[in-house]
């Protein structure tokens, strides 16, 4: 075995595991999973038969196997920014229901105190909810 | 809810509206545009988006109850949580939204809530392009027609002005809809929603006073692309 071989390999599965360790909604996980060990079993058969991905490549009609699998990376990162953006939504969606929540309930917590003290001592810049008011 | 009154004595017939201000560092805006509410509206709500230049201060002290937002979420985010501030007042029957940089005038709003409580629709958007009165630069005037346009094209609901600020509701109008739209995209949704959930609606003249502080804090065109992405992407 190449020396090239060994170090690709061992970083592939290092890098497979770290990925399915991560945690997300369990259905999409588990597709995920999927695809990532198939993407695992395919990289490093591509190492250690090099001649694979070029006989792959050639059957469908790309000249070169390192052309597959840069189209196969464009592919897949293409999919990686679709998913990121969709996951990116939903916890924006989760956070503003806390945020809001969180606002709602302060007001009417402050209101039921009678009119609020304003905060004029308020240096800008400390915006957090509870630094003012301390103790509560 | 009874309104913290420290400015003067609104006409007792606004104590069934709210007015919801979206607030993000409009410290020297705000006090203005709340006090000068406040002569026309009893009720007024301002939701501070986490500012870091005091607004929430200025706006509580102009005497507007203040909402905040202790992280930064948008302008979307802000106006539901108006709603949702206002729906909390079971006497509540109508909903304001009007921006805090001073581009709007009371006396439309009031107007648009006057066609409200005879019954006219459920939903008054204000509109810049139903008479002469606003000069509105060119660029700004394309980006703003093809605004309308697309919205036009995709809600269903035929308007003349797609992003203006001012808008009158109905508590079943609030009730109904949800902004998900967290950044700017919401001024479409708002009408998306409106025309699938059968509510009706009207357009009302407003005039936008386009001063040089409103066009320096105002959207940057640029920015109608980020709309227009968030529009399509959902």
């Amino acid at each position: 075995m190449l020396l090239i071989q060994g170090v690709l390999v061992v970083a592939l599965l290092v890098v497979g595991a770290v990925l399915v360790r991560s945690t997300a909604d369990v259905r999409h996980q588990a597709v995920r999973r999927l695809l990532l060990v198939l993407l695992g079993v395919l990289a490093v058969t591509s190492v250690l038969v090099p001649g694979a991905v070029t006989w792959v490549a050639e059957r469908v009609g790309v000249g070169r196997g390192t052309d597959l699998v840069l189209y196969g990376l464009v592919v897949a990162f293409l999919g990686f920014i679709a998913s990121s953006y969709r996951r990116t939504r939903a916890l924006e969606a989760k956070l503003t229901e806390l945020t809001r929540r969180l606002a709602l309930d302060e007001e009417a917590r402050d209101a039921h105190r009678g009119p609020p003290a304003v905060e004029d001592a308020q240096a800008p810049g400390t915006a957090l909810p509870d630094a003012d008011r301390p103790g509560t | 809810m009874s309104a913290a009154t420290t400015g003067p004595t609104p006409a007792a017939a606004t104590d069934d509206t709210w007015v919801v201000v979206p607030l993000y560092q409009e410290a020297t805006a705000v006090g203005e545009v709340v006090r000068e509410l406040r002569q026309t509206f009893a009720q007024v709500v301002c939701v501070d988006d986490g500012s870091t230049d005091g607004s929430a201060a200025e706006a509580r002290r102009a005497g507007a109850r203040v909402v905040r937002h202790c992280i930064n979420l948008g302008q979307g985010a802000a106006l539901q949580t108006g709603f949702d501030f206002a729906l909390r007042d079971p006497a509540a029957r109508f909903v304001v939204t009007f921006d805090a940089d001073g581009q709007h005038r009371v006396a439309d709003a009031r107007a648009m809530v006057e066609r409200l409580r005879a019954g006219e629709a459920d939903v008054v958007f204000g509109s810049r392009f139903l008479d002469g009165r606003t000069e509105v630069p060119r660029l700004r005037r394309v980006v703003l027609r093809s605004a309308v346009h697309y919205t036009n094209l995709t809600t269903g609901v035929r308007l003349t002005d797609a992003h203006n600020g001012l808008r009158a509701l109905s508590r079943r109008a609030v009730g109904s809809l949800r902004i998900t739209h967290h950044r700017m995209a919401h001024a479409s949704e708002i009408v998306s929603l409106v025309g699938r959930s059968g509510l009706s609606w009207v357009e009302h003249p407003v005039e936008i006073r386009y001063t040089d502080y409103s066009r320096a804090k105002g959207q940057s065109l640029l920015n109608s692309v980020n709309i227009l992405v968030e529009t399509i992407l959902g």
